[in-house]
């Protein structure tokens, strides 16, 4: 457990023990560390040695943390795990060391624990109690509440039994001597308890979060976006980013295999008649590529306030990962805000469209009619028309004719509905009126939702 | 992981053996090195692995690898990144023009290569004695990466902005990074015969793969504090005075904290130090940082946001360097 101070070659596997623990805190602290990055670190540690805790701090941050956004992670992880937050224990200062060796009146000899208590041995109890924690596993301790079990475990790995047997015993004796004795050895035992919980404690708070860490991941991507806390926004961002490159890059290879072509020998004798049939030029078969056209409606009325935010989001990040897209965004009426999304950071894009006519209450024929007066031409047989919203126009012309029309242009009208298929029809719901005219109606509203929406959607256009 | 011979690294005679003697090496080459830079150049060298350095333009990425190269007395090679660059500017090419011309010379020579036998198969047999002699080294056309695995000595290999090439460029190079060897289909893998010390520089102006980031160390690079810029400019402007030198690094750190579009660099204090000892200032007035402000800031918007403050940042800085 203790970190060796002097440096020096290091010679064996537990030279490492204490590298490889960091290593799992700093996962925990949020960092991606691959066994290729762990051999690394140990590389770099054979290197620089133990010796200079800065030289170590540079060394090991080269090799792990990978973005400024890292390096801040990798710092504090660094410094909580080698401020050798270790077991301390004060114990009680006025301690007599001559009292200690003697056995108690009854010819008892006390257990080794009780004779460290009575000498105040700092390094002995210490050293005692970061053997029972490496031998019971605390770097184990996932949650909260296992520190109490652990807390005991170590205790008794200790000799609680044998300390408790102890004191014990010299308070049945009767001898006021060893009254005082027992007195005082249950003063440090209860030191020692507060100790070794707080000693649980901090290892709970280094090695505890790397698994809470994944499981919110995991939650919030089956989570519905409406529930989301203000505290897991900046994480999901990051997973619509994550999943727009996956789905850019999958995206660009079925592109890039349709450009491999078979050589059309037909065309190829044709043109090198003049060569006599040598041919000089070749001919090769390509099937054209179909350039992905897609525009997006979506929805940021109050209906679907909470959502929205993440929708425009995504369409942010589609609209990064694909060249031709046009982006509108309608709640009483319809903008253009392809430009938005191009020029600005996520962040502003979206104040600035749900500034412009967020949160309005939405009329989705007034919508559909006016992105038919001025973006229809926009609309080729092989444009993809996503449309985002809840269909919930509040009572207002749905305007079926102009829908029909955008889906009798389009190559595909595909609607995605935050809400679930139970409500669709009910109450101010054009849903189920709209739907005929849809090649495809998905429910979406969790992030693998949209992530299979968007994939499959990318799969039939390539 | 437990066998200690196995991770000893083959050492290399210009192998430096410690982090000051990374600093010393560099700073008598002209490049004023952070500890964590030096420790970065320690660490490649002992693991053999290659570095990413990060950060705003101007802070002297590109050119610690030039002062590298000049501290250990290797050839500088460098490539630079941009869109579109592909295998054959990157590796290698072909000499056509060369092999055509042989081709044309050798034409004529064809029939007493193949003496006076009438078989097609004794002619191929003969043909076949000379092997692929149009495929072979003579008529390869070394580029940057070929070329750095190539020296004998070995090579300071400078990969710059790796983020304006494409992210199949950036797949590519990571057979070279990671084993320091390409494959030439004709000719087979060519090894390094001693591995480069590679950098890659990068303005991050697009995220890095994953993969490449982890085959490498990184290096962040941000603008130095007021004594490492001190040093820097009194090591690249050597005659300058030092009350001169407090009262400019002073300016140009407070002049940072400013909202601009673009904080002036080091290579910009170091032009500006060089522009003022040019025009024998010895205190920093403010019609002379006025007048000279546009060596610093490149952007209109910035001069003008700049223009405002100089009065404050010029007395602060005489403050500082305790002239009135």
């Amino acid at each position: 457990m203790s970190v060796p101070e002097s440096g020096g070659a290091p010679a064996s596997c537990s030279t490492f023990e204490p590298l490889r623990r960091f290593l799992d805190v700093a996962r925990g602290a949020g960092l991606r560390i691959s066994s290729a990055e762990s051999i690394d670190a140990i590389r770099a540690l054979e290197v620089v040695g133990y010796s200079d805790k800065a030289f170590l701090k540079d060394a090991l941050g080269l090799v792990l943390a990978k973005t400024p956004s890292e390096k801040v992670l990798y710092d504090e992880a660094f410094e909580r795990y080698f401020r050798r937050e270790g077991f301390s224990w004060a114990g009680d200062e006025g301690a007599d060391p001559q009292v200690a060796a003697a056995p108690a009146s009854g010819g008892r000899v006390l257990s080794p624990l009780a004779q460290m208590l009575e000498r105040n041995d700092r390094a002995g109890v210490t050293a005692a109690v970061e053997g029972a924690a490496a031998a019971t596993g605390v770097q184990n301790i996932r949650y909260f509440t296992q520190s109490g079990l652990y807390s005991l475990r170590i205790l008794r790995q200790v000799g609680l039994r044998e300390l408790e047997g102890d004191i014990e015993a010299l308070e049945r004796s009767g001898n006021p001597e060893d009254m005082t004795r027992a007195q005082r050895l249950a003063g440090q035992l209860q030191g020692l308890r507060e100790a070794v919980r707080t000693f649980v404690d901090v290892q709970l708070e280094m090695f505890g979060r790397e698994d809470a860490e994944q499981f919110r991941e995991e939650r919030l991507k089956t989570a519905r976006l409406s529930g989301i806390s203000q505290r897991d926004m900046a994480r999901m961002r990051a997973l619509v980013r994550q999943m727009a490159r996956k789905l850019a890059s999958r995206y660009a290879r079925t592109r890039r295999r349709r450009l491999r072509g078979q050589l059309d020998v037909r065309k190829t004798m044709r043109r090198n008649i003049g060569w006599g049939g040598v041919p000089f030029v070749t001919h090769w078969k390509q099937r054209k590529i179909e350039k992905p056209q897609v525009l997006v409606l979506c929805d940021v009325s109050g209906s679907v306030a909470e959502v929205s935010q993440f929708l425009l989001m995504f369409l942010y990040a589609l609209n990064e990962a694909l060249t031709d897209i046009h982006s509108f965004a309608f709640a009483g009426s319809t903008i253009d805000v392809s430009d938005v999304l191009d020029r600005q950071p996520v962040e502003e894009a979206i104040t600035s469209i749900l500034d412009r006519i967020g949160f309005q209450s939405s009329n989705y024929g007034n919508a559909l009619a006016e992105f038919e007066d001025q973006w229809m031409h926009l609309v080729t047989p092989k444009t993809t028309v996503i449309i985002v919203g809840d269909a919930r126009g509040n009572g207002s012309d749905p305007r079926l004719d102009v829908f029909n029309r955008l889906s009798m242009r389009s190559k595909r009208l595909i609607w995605l509905n935050p809400e679930h298929p139970f409500s669709w029809g009910t109450g101010d719901s054009d849903m189920s009126r709209y739907m005929p005219f849809c090649s495809l109606v998905r429910v979406c509203n969790t992030l693998q939702h949209l992530d299979r929406a968007i994939g499959d959607m990318l799969k039939q256009q390539s | 992981m437990s066998n200690k011979a196995d991770l000893k690294v083959i050492p290399n005679p210009t192998m430096s053996t410690s982090v000051a003697d990374v600093e010393a090496g560099l700073s008598a080459a002209g490049y004023i090195a952070s500890r964590q830079i030096a420790m970065a150049i320690h660490l490649a060298c002992h693991l053999q692995k290659p570095v990413v350095v990060e950060g705003p333009a101007g802070v002297g990425k590109t050119e610690l690898a030039k002062s590298l190269a000049q501290w250990l007395q290797l050839p500088l090679i460098r490539m630079q990144c941009y869109e579109g660059l592909d295998e054959s500017k990157a590796l290698y090419e072909w000499k056509y023009g060369k092999q055509l011309l042989y081709t044309q010379i050798l034409k004529n020579k064809i029939s007493s290569v193949i003496g006076e036998s009438d078989d097609l198969g004794v002619a191929l047999g003969k043909l076949h004695q000379f092997d692929d002699i149009f495929f072979s080294r003579d008529f390869l056309e070394p580029r940057p990466l070929l070329k750095a695995l190539d020296e004998p000595r070995g090579a300071v290999l400078l990969i710059d902005e790796i983020d304006k090439a494409d992210q199949e460029f950036e797949a590519f190079l990571l057979e070279v990074l990671s084993d320091y060897q390409v494959t030439v289909p004709e000719i087979g893998s060519v090894v390094a015969r001693l591995p480069p010390l590679v950098l890659l520089t990068s303005n991050s102006t697009r995220d890095l793969g994953d993969a490449l980031k982890r085959r490498c160390l990184h290096l962040h690079i941000d603008f130095p504090d007021a004594r490492l810029e001190a040093r820097i400019v009194t090591s690249r402007v050597p005659g300058i005075d030092p009350r001169l030198l407090t009262q400019l690094v002073s300016f140009v750190q407070q002049l940072r904290q400013l909202d601009l579009r673009k904080p002036p660099s080091v290579s910009e204090t170091i032009d500006w130090a060089r522009v003022l000892v040019l025009l024998h200032t010895e205190v920093l007035g403010d019609e002379t940082v006025r007048d000279t402000l546009n060596v610093l800031l490149k952007f209109e918007a910035d001069i003008a946001i700049a223009q405002n403050e100089i009065s404050t940042l010029t007395h602060r800085a005489r403050r500082e360097a305790g002239v009135a």
